[in-house]
């Protein structure tokens, strides 16, 4: 029997490399895009956004799942109905996950990493929360299951986003309880 | 359900930047693909493109800019997407354009051309984050592996160094494959654990690199496949699962939707045992930690198993269940969708005995690839049998 | 043969603005209510899921992963088809058909009012290399394309910053109508009366938005925009959603609905290059084909009763009933005059509205055009109503600078 062929028999296709795009060795053309949005936001996030110019995280109940769910949003994605009230909680959580990034939006690096994670919210049901910065702490204190606290923005200076909160910070041992 | 078969496989160099525009990718790829099959365009009944998102190749609905290298003018096509999980979505798509009767001989074409897109590839991903929660927060991609690494890694108590050996193992196994991007015989574990911190835990050589490339994958049905050759590979089982936008409202620590896509698969195939049954194994591998939490998605093994696994040396190539023998994402490169060269593309040329250097040794019967998408949160599995 | 059938519709209002809505919640409204009409509850009954979509229309990376929530798709099998709806309906359709799937839905919408620069999407579309650069000064950037990001990203140099300042992409559209027109020997004002005609017919279409009654005249003496497009001959865009819910007729039966068959569907995409594609909507041509082949329709135009065919552009409708071999070449326009093509005539086309009178719904296109068709058989159009239509087709393209279409048709009996 003949020997099969392997296969990739070849790998077509020519290596560019940086320095062929440098010495412009090669022909490109260059196109930026105008493309802008302004989504709706409708009515679950108005009313988050909202609150969080209040300075507090509102969620929404699903009474046949039994779920206090944050981000709130207006059908429950369980049970594929509507969900019922809207539900206060609280602005502290735990941390879910995090991770430590020495990389901006772009891929680029930074000097002072960014710490971010994951924060399951008080008062929603387990393992419900968002994304955001966490802050007053050095990068080695983050941990998965630390108690934290949001730090809001000063009122006047809030416009109804997630940055309305500045980042998350540890609870402080001993801090008055409300 | 009609049976379908493998008759053709095909796929580029992978590179950061290669020269060649998209369209011109997807023609070589499908040539090559076309060749294996001893197929002409007009043999051809329907076509499906596999492509990621449009912002990489800079070109808004790209899956009718492409038309033309995919051998597709003037034929019924459809693009299907759903972000990194498109490598394996696409195949399966292209197996129901068969199996449903409609078509006797399919084409599946993947194709990804991200070094178009300025200043880095990362600059497309901005845009894939909620707008109203996410977007505000100016943040990077790796951030999601790394949020989820990290859950990973603290749930089971795994640590970096065996991580590391899965990125060891894959950019090695890369050595044989032509067209990879990140082979290296003498890499090791130091190397892994030196390398650049991105966004701990993740690490520069824990992450595949963003590449252009095109693969391609002929089906067709039963009645006509030994027209075309006499050890068809059939497709056993496909399944695919999507799970909740809100990737912060749930445990990051396992892959449920993998499981379910591969319930869904085994279920088609028959597959009772999964690790006794299936000889070999392409999880996706964008990062290493992917390929375990996927080996454990894959049940393959159990919750928190597939580190053990690999440092006993299980899914080397010669191992009990050789996992990415292709060099995955991590050796060969990760031209998103184009994947399908090493998920499934590679599992069909393994099972006729074609991958050459990379053969798996003792006649492999079964192979199982899967690919992993959008927001951490799409699971697709394809099963191949001889 | 496991035939297949439409069980379930829904669909939004279409209107020009929907600022109190969320895209998702939204496409659960148009969901939901397909779910009620089918009797099925998504979290159970439906074993897969469809959207038809594309990203730079969304403002997403990736829109597949906004999807699932609001759809019911959870943890289910879901997916997107960059396509038109009826290409999410072909693909339903297969997925029945291979035993594997039971009931499988299918959602398709439009929210461009969130998109505030339209035109230059439209024109991201076109060929970066050969066609963009028709549309304003070129400029080659001094600019190496370095990887090491130290440099900032220069300035847009092709073309201008300013959406204005580029040529419309639909300038396409003017090109190929003034071919069409000599081709055939329609006229201008032929083209205006299939605008008279649309926006008639939206009046008795509740959830159409541009209803309006207006004179041949008034379309006549509209603004040129793109000679011979004049403004009243393009279809502005709308928000909309639609979901189908397809099943397979064992599973309808089980469920004791009385079923529209999905008979046949087809789609065919032409090459991209714009210099040497034809301009005879020949992918429309090439989709009917394969769609009259599965439905088993040997003479459309005696055996359709109802079309619903895509008109973005008021020629559009002209053009696309000739590809679709429902008149001959430049005889669509003779039986608009006849009144052939009116709600009463012999070949009632877009009793909709069309996208005319209800509004260019982009992917959503080919649904909201299936969603009529079902309602026509179903008996359930209202003052609009189509006496005794047994067979009816829908017919989308995917706009400028496509060259692809969809067909899908629709029967009372299977076939």
């Amino acid at each position: 029997m003949a020997k099969k062929q392997a296969m990739p028999k070849s790998a077509p296709g020519t290596h560019v490399s940086t320095k062929d795009i440098v010495n412009k060795k090669i022909a490109y053309t260059w196109w930026e895009p105008e493309v802008q949005y302004s989504w709706s936001v409708g009515p679950a996030m108005s009313r988050f956004l909202e609150e969080l110019k209040n300075g507090k995280i509102v969620g929404r109940k699903c009474r046949k799942c039994r779920r206090v769910i944050v981000p709130p949003r207006m059908f429950c994605e369980h049970c594929y109905g509507p969900t019922d009230e809207w539900v206060y909680l609280k602005d502290t959580g735990s941390v879910e996950t995090y991770s430590i990034s020495y990389l901006d939006a772009d891929a680029r690096r930074i000097k002072e990493p960014i710490l971010v994670g994951v924060v399951s919210i008080d008062g929603a049901s387990p393992k419900h929360g968002f994304m955001h910065y966490f802050g007053g702490m050095k990068p080695e204190e983050l941990h998965i299951g630390m108690k934290v606290k949001a730090v809001w923005k000063p009122k006047e200076e809030r416009e109804g986003s997630i940055r309305d909160i500045i980042y998350f910070e540890p609870v402080k041992k001993g801090g008055r309880k409300k | 359900m009609r049976e379908v078969a493998v008759i053709g496989g095909g796929m580029t160099l992978f590179r950061r930047r290669l020269l060649e525009t998209g369209k011109e990718l997807s023609y070589l790829a499908t040539k090559m693909a076309m060749e294996e099959a001893g197929i002409e365009k007009q043999d051809i009944d329907m076509v499906v493109l596999g492509s990621a998102p449009d912002a990489f190749d800079g070109i808004h609905i790209k899956g009718d800019n492409l038309v033309d290298g995919c051998a597709a003018a003037g034929k019924p096509y459809v693009r299907v997407f759903n972000g990194g999980g498109t490598g394996v979505f696409a195949p399966i798509a292209g197996w129901w354009h068969v199996a449903s009767g409609v078509a006797d001989v399919a084409l599946v074409v993947c194709e990804e051309k991200m070094g178009s897109c300025y200043p880095h590839p990362q600059t497309a991903f901005r845009h894939i984050w909620d707008p109203i929660l996410d977007r505000p927060l100016n943040p990077n991609l790796v951030w999601l592996f790394a949020m989820e690494m990290n859950r990973y890694m603290t749930a089971h108590d795994i640590k970096k160094e065996d991580i590391a050996l899965v990125a060891v193992k894959n950019k090695r196994n890369a050595v044989g494959h032509p067209c990879a991007q990140l082979a290296d015989p003498n890499i090791t574990v130091e190397d892994v654990l030196n390398s650049e911190m991105m966004a701990w835990p993740v690490q520069r050589l824990d992450i595949s690199p963003p590449s252009d490339g095109a693969s391609a994958l002929i089906y067709c049905s039963k009645d006509k496949a030994r027209q075309f050759t006499d050890e068809p590979v059939w497709v056993a089982g496909t399944g695919w699962t999507i799970d909740s936008t809100m990737w912060t409202n749930r445990d990051l620590y396992f892959p449920q939707y993998v499981a379910n896509a591969a319930k869904m698969a085994y279920k088609m195939a028959g597959i009772s045992n999964p690790f006794k049954e299936i000889d070999i194994a392409e999880p996706y591998d964008p990062f290493d930690y992917k390929e375990l939490h996927h080996m454990e998605g894959l049940l393959l093994c159990d919750k928190g198993q597939a580190p053990i696994l690999t440092r006993e040396g299980v899914t080397q190539r010669d191992g009990d269940l050789p996992v990415c023998p292709s060099g995955g994402l991590l050796g060969v490169g990760n031209p998103i969708a184009a994947t399908m060269g090493q998920k499934v593309c590679e599992l069909y040329w393994q099972l006729t005995g074609k991958a050459g250097k990379r053969q798996v040794p003792g006649d492999p019967r079964v192979g199982v690839g899967q690919a992993w998408g959008d927001i951490m949160q799409m699971g697709t599995v394809i099963v191949l049998r001889k | 043969m496991n035939k297949v059938c439409v069980i379930g519709v829904g669909h939004t209002d279409f209107n020009s603005m929907t600022p109190d809505m969320e895209w998702k919640e939204f496409m659960y409204e148009a969901c939901q209510k397909a779910y009620v009409d089918a009797g099925i509850d998504p979290r159970k009954d439906v074993d897969s899921f469809i959207t038809c979509a594309e990203d730079y229309y969304e403002g997403f990376g990736i829109f597949d992963e906004f999807v699932p929530d609001q759809i019911g798709a959870t943890l289910r099998p879901c997916g997107t088809v960059c396509g038109d709806g009826i290409h999410g309906l072909g693909n339903a359709f297969m997925q029945i058909k291979t035993g594997l799937m039971d009931i499988v839905a299918i959602e398709a919408h439009s929210k461009v009012s969130d998109l505030l620069t339209f035109g230059d999407v439209v024109l991201f579309a076109f060929d970066p290399v050969f066609e963009r650069p028709i549309s304003g000064p070129v400029e080659r950037p001094n600019f190496a394309g370095s990887p090491s990001y130290t440099k900032k990203a220069p300035k847009p140099l092709i073309g201008s910053s300013k959406e204005t300042e580029r040529i419309h992409p639909y300038f396409l559209a003017g090109l190929e109508m003034q071919h069409y027109l000599r081709k055939t020997g329609t006229t201008e004002e032929q083209c205006a009366k299939v605008v008279v005609k649309n926006k008639k017919n939206a009046f008795r279409n509740p959830y159409a938005d541009y209803e309006a009654r207006i004179r041949v005249e008034d379309v006549m003496e509209s603004e040129y925009m793109f000679k011979p497009v004049k403004s009243l001959d393009i279809a502005p865009t709308v928000d909309g959603a639609v979901c189908i819910v397809l099943a397979s007729h064992k599973k309808a039966k089980e469920l004791g609905v009385d079923p529209i068959y999905l008979s046949g569907f087809g789609y065919c995409s032409e090459t991209p290059w714009l210099s040497t594609r034809g301009m005879d909507a020949g992918y429309a041509k090439v989709a009917a084909k394969m769609a009259y082949k599965m439905a088993g329709i040997k003479k459309p135009r005696k055996e359709i009763d109802i079309v619903e065919v895509d008109d973005k552009f008021s020629y559009k409708e002209l053009q696309h009933l000739e590809s679709l071999g429902l008149a001959r070449s430049g005889e669509a326009a003779e039986l608009l005059e006849e009144g052939e093509l009116d709600v009463k005539g012999s070949l009632p086309t877009n009793t909709s509205g069309g996208l005319l009178g209800v509004g260019n719904c982009l992917e959503a296109t080919g649904l909201q055009k299936s969603l009529e068709i079902v309602t026509q058989l179903r008996g359930h159009a209202g003052k609009r109503q189509v006496p005794d239509c047994e067979v009816g087709l829908a017919q989308s393209w995917r706009g400028i600078p496509t060259g692809t279409g969809a067909v899908a048709i629709f029967t009372r009996e299977g076939r």
